[in-house]
């Protein structure tokens, strides 16, 4: 996985708008107008997020009938899943790394004398 | 003496605020040698990371000041960088340094702070990021264990999307 794709979805994902658009569109196709209304702003500023997601790679837009729909496109996201799963499990496989040689330098300097 | 086979307890990773995380982990040892094993590059290069990766300390130069440098090679050959500087370091308590993982957004600030109970060390480390964005990248789908609000829905949706 590339990284400089990784960082963009991050940015996409960043922002509370955006994911509850993603949130919605995870559950079906939908026009710019209908995930614009539950949302406490202007309609151009929907726009601009969908753009975000857009260029993120996150959603694909179509024209018809005169309306612009949104689709989600989650490939990126499940990129993101797959490194962040990595990324909590880096940190534990090494704590449990560390334990293991804690306890081999212990051993060796005599330090479990204290025990 | 008594020896644990495997504590294999988790990291608790929380954010105390808008732009940092806290990892907190206890270690069955005293503070100098955790202590070592975090500076010590023959010693770091034994546990950082998981055990597929293979490690290459570039650089380790452990003082104020002072740059550090290493790299995870994947068994495909990938590589993941990861750089910065030392800012403090106070045997055996405490190290300030800072941290760039190199393709990714954002500078973070590291603290690593050791306390020693009974012969037991827990390392708190503060990772503070410069916005919240680049700390919310790093969390973006499952570090920290307590989600909020937003993450909720993203997990959400990662579930619709098997």
């Amino acid at each position: 996985m590339n990284n400089d794709n990784l960082s963009t979805t991050f940015q996409a994902v960043a922002d509370p708008t955006r994911r509850i658009i993603l949130a919605r569109l995870a559950q079906g196709e939908a026009t710019v107008q209908e995930l614009a209304r539950p949302l406490p702003m202007s309609q151009p500023a929907v726009s601009k997020h969908l753009k975000v997601l857009e260029r993120a790679g996150l959603i694909e837009r179509r024209r018809e009938a005169q309306r612009i729909w949104c689709r989600l496109q989650a490939r990126p996201l499940r990129d993101v899943a797959v490194w962040a799963t990595e990324f909590q499990q880096y940190w534990n496989e090494s704590f449990e790394r560390l334990d293991a040689l804690l306890e081999k330098e212990k051993a060796r300097s005599g330090d479990d004398k204290r025990h | 003496m008594k020896v644990s086979q495997s504590t294999a307890k988790p990291a608790v990773i929380t954010t105390p605020n808008d732009t940092e995380i806290r990892i907190v982990r206890t270690f069955e040892a005293p503070r100098d040698l955790v202590f070592r094993a975090y500076t010590d590059a023959k010693l770091l290069s034994q546990w950082m990371g998981p055990r597929k990766y293979k490690m290459t300390i570039e650089q380790m130069d452990v003082r104020p000041g002072g740059r550090w440098h290493f790299t995870h090679i994947d068994t495909d050959g990938t590589k993941y960088g990861f750089h910065g500087e030392f800012r403090e370091i106070v045997r055996p308590e405490r190290i300030v340094q800072t941290w760039n993982f190199e393709g990714m957004p954002g500078e973070s600030l590291q603290t690593a702070l050791f306390q020693e109970h009974n012969g037991r060390t827990t390392v708190t480390s503060i990772v503070k990021f410069e916005r919240k964005e680049h700390r919310d990248g790093m969390l973006a789908s499952g570090m920290e264990s307590g989600m909020n609000e937003g993450y909720d829905r993203l997990d959400e949706l990662l579930r619709t999307m098997h």
